[in-house]
């Protein structure tokens, strides 16, 4: 079995983030960079297959500047056999028609049984790019699932919905899932299988090559949000902190009642 | 201009989430029409044209079914907007017709500016805008993002839709997740904790500090995931939505999913080390401290009242 896990490297969410000369991102400089949690699950979910079926083939794809290796590197640390890099240097540019076209455009030939996305990425989080892939493809695709049992050439999958209630479905291979947080418990890599990873075979293909479409929409610009509560904030050493909180809960609330 | 609003069934009814595609389309006066998978007994109250087909024939979940339903509907109906809530339904179908159209999808928009769709961005750290170019173009809306002003009215007019399709998913049906015996939605009093407590050592206090306000204990979903917390505590979209008299949410971040479970809290007070948190803009308090410094101060000096 042939599969394709899909990583995105993005920014640490804790970040101050500050917006690029061109107003239509955030700017790169001084960010700490990681791999998109949600591929996380998804590159998890991949290792588990291989670990039950050692003949499995796991190809992890990214797209985005020579700085993405970095989570490849993590994911070939993690278990995954090889990587493609994707080299983009304006990948924050496009749209995730485009990026999902020439991941389509990598995959078509390439015979995968399954491939694995992230539900959403981290900083762009428009929740398409995994289904869009598939469409593209002519695979059926799932979403958003926190369950996965793969028997024989058959996956029983469960799709996480509102309010605490999972969909329960079943769809031959060659198909393709995007990968919920809680979906398994992603591993740390350990300090063998990092080195290890440094001797993988790592691809590197010019974006222009796979990329045949237009952008249907562009980023106009970017910004703070507006700050809309008008919150008190409270500052200082704890002391003071719980004084005043405590007294704004007696003034505010009727828990003290 | 024409927005094809697509409704929601969950269980056999209507979802409350179907009217605020109705109350985008009125923003931004558009005729609206509307698609539902659903039945005779659960329809929306609107007036318009509302091409329905059968749940009991198509099921919820046949997305390969729906979209070929829903194209069939856009070439009679040539919308140019087409509208679904960013949901588990819709992020799920939306770039389906996107492929399928060749049409721009813009997702989880908060707002529209100058005609321009406003999205967030980083955890809601930053606001993005953004303009399609292509002639159709498919958006799904942030939950509670926008809302009718007064209850719903008016009766559609139903045209049954059909579809031969054939699908590849074979829906197997629902599954509850357990929720146990917590009820979180009865609670007066809610301390919740975030991945600011640091570590799972930490919930001892959050659950201290719960008894000292005579309230339940909760989380938000990474600590939930991490297995701090059993999930039947679980606040947000795809946990209990609770609106307590007091909301204490100790080092969460704030984001749209837990944010629309607690966001009816009469009042939230917010413990935070980043003043940019954006449980802020919920916040009616924002603390600005570390969570394992403030919350055994504040027992403390609730003890000693």
């Amino acid at each position: 079995m042939k599969v394709l896990v899909c990583i995105k490297q993005v920014p640490d969410m804790e970040s101050r983030f500050k917006l690029n000369a061109a107003g239509n991102w955030y700017d790169t400089a001084d960010l700490a960079w990681r791999m998109n949690e949600y591929d996380e699950f998804a590159v998890e979910q991949a290792v588990l297959l291989k670990e039950k079926a050692p003949d499995t083939e796991l190809v992890a794809l990214s797209i985005g500047p020579e700085r993405v290796k970095e989570a490849m590197k993590k994911a070939l640390a993690m278990g995954i056999d090889r990587g493609v890099h994707v080299q983009d240097e304006a990948s924050f540019e496009k749209d995730p028609y485009q990026i999902a076209s020439v991941i389509a455009e990598y995959a078509r030939n390439e015979n995968f049984d399954l491939i694995l996305t992230g539900m959403q990425s981290q900083d762009r989080g428009s929740a398409q790019v995994g289904i869009l892939v598939g469409e593209m493809l002519g695979l059926p695709a799932v979403s958003t699932v926190v369950g996965f049992a793969l028997d024989g050439q058959v996956v029983t999958a469960k799709r996480e919905l509102e309010g605490g209630l999972k969909a329960v479905v079943k769809v031959g291979l060659p198909a393709l899932f995007t990968c919920q947080l809680g979906l398994n418990t992603p591993r740390y890599p350990t300090l063998p299988n990092i080195m290890k990873a440094k001797k993988k075979e790592l691809t590197a293909i010019p974006v222009a090559t796979l990329l045949k479409d237009e952008a249907l929409a562009v980023t106009e610009k970017v910004s703070y949000p507006e700050k809309r509560g008008s919150g008190l904030v409270l500052e200082g050493e704890i002391g003071e902190l719980t004084t005043k909180l405590v007294a704004l809960l007696k003034e505010k609330t009727s828990v003290f009642k | 201009m024409k927005a094809l609003l697509v409704g929601e069934t969950r269980d056999g009814k209507l979802l409350a989430s179907t009217y605020e595609t109705l109350a985008f389309a009125r923003e931004i006066g558009a005729e609206p029409v509307m698609f539902l998978v659903g039945s005779d007994s659960a329809l929306p109250h609107f007036d318009g044209r509302l091409h329905l087909a059968d749940a009991a024939r198509y099921g919820e979940y046949n997305p390969g079914v729906h979209k070929a339903l829903l194209l069939d509907v856009i070439a009679r109906e040539n919308p140019q907007l087409i509208v679904f809530s960013h949901s588990s339904y819709g992020w799920d179908l939306a770039p389906r017709l996107s492929v399928a159209l060749k049409a721009a999808q813009v997702s989880e928009v908060v707002s529209v500016v100058d005609g321009a769709l406003v999205v967030p961005a980083c955890n809601a750290k930053l606001r993005r805008q953004v303009r399609a170019s292509s002639a159709l173009t498919v958006v799904t809306l942030q939950a509670g993002a926008f809302g009718l002003a007064a209850e719903p009215t008016g009766t559609p007019t139903v045209e049954q839709v059909e579809s031969a399709a054939a699908e590849k998913i074979e829906f197997l049906g629902y599954e509850a997740t357990e929720k146990g015996a917590v009820d979180l939605s009865r609670a007066e009093v809610i301390v919740s904790a975030g991945r600011g407590i640091g570590k799972p050592e930490n919930m001892a206090m959050i659950k201290d500090l719960a008894a000292a306000l005579h309230g339940e204990f909760g989380a938000s979903r990474p600590v939930v995931d991490a297995g701090w917390v059993e999930h039947n505590r679980q606040v947000g979209s795809t946990g209990q939505t609770v609106a307590p008299k007091l909301y204490l949410a100790c080092g969460i971040s704030g984001a749209i999913q837990h944010l629309a479970g607690m966001k009816k809290s009469e009042f939230v007070v917010a413990i935070n080390t980043d003043k940019e948190a954006p449980i802020g803009e919920v916040a009616d308090v924002l603390v600005v401290a570390d969570v394992k410094q403030l919350v055994p101060a504040l027992i403390a000096k609730i003890k000693a009242l």
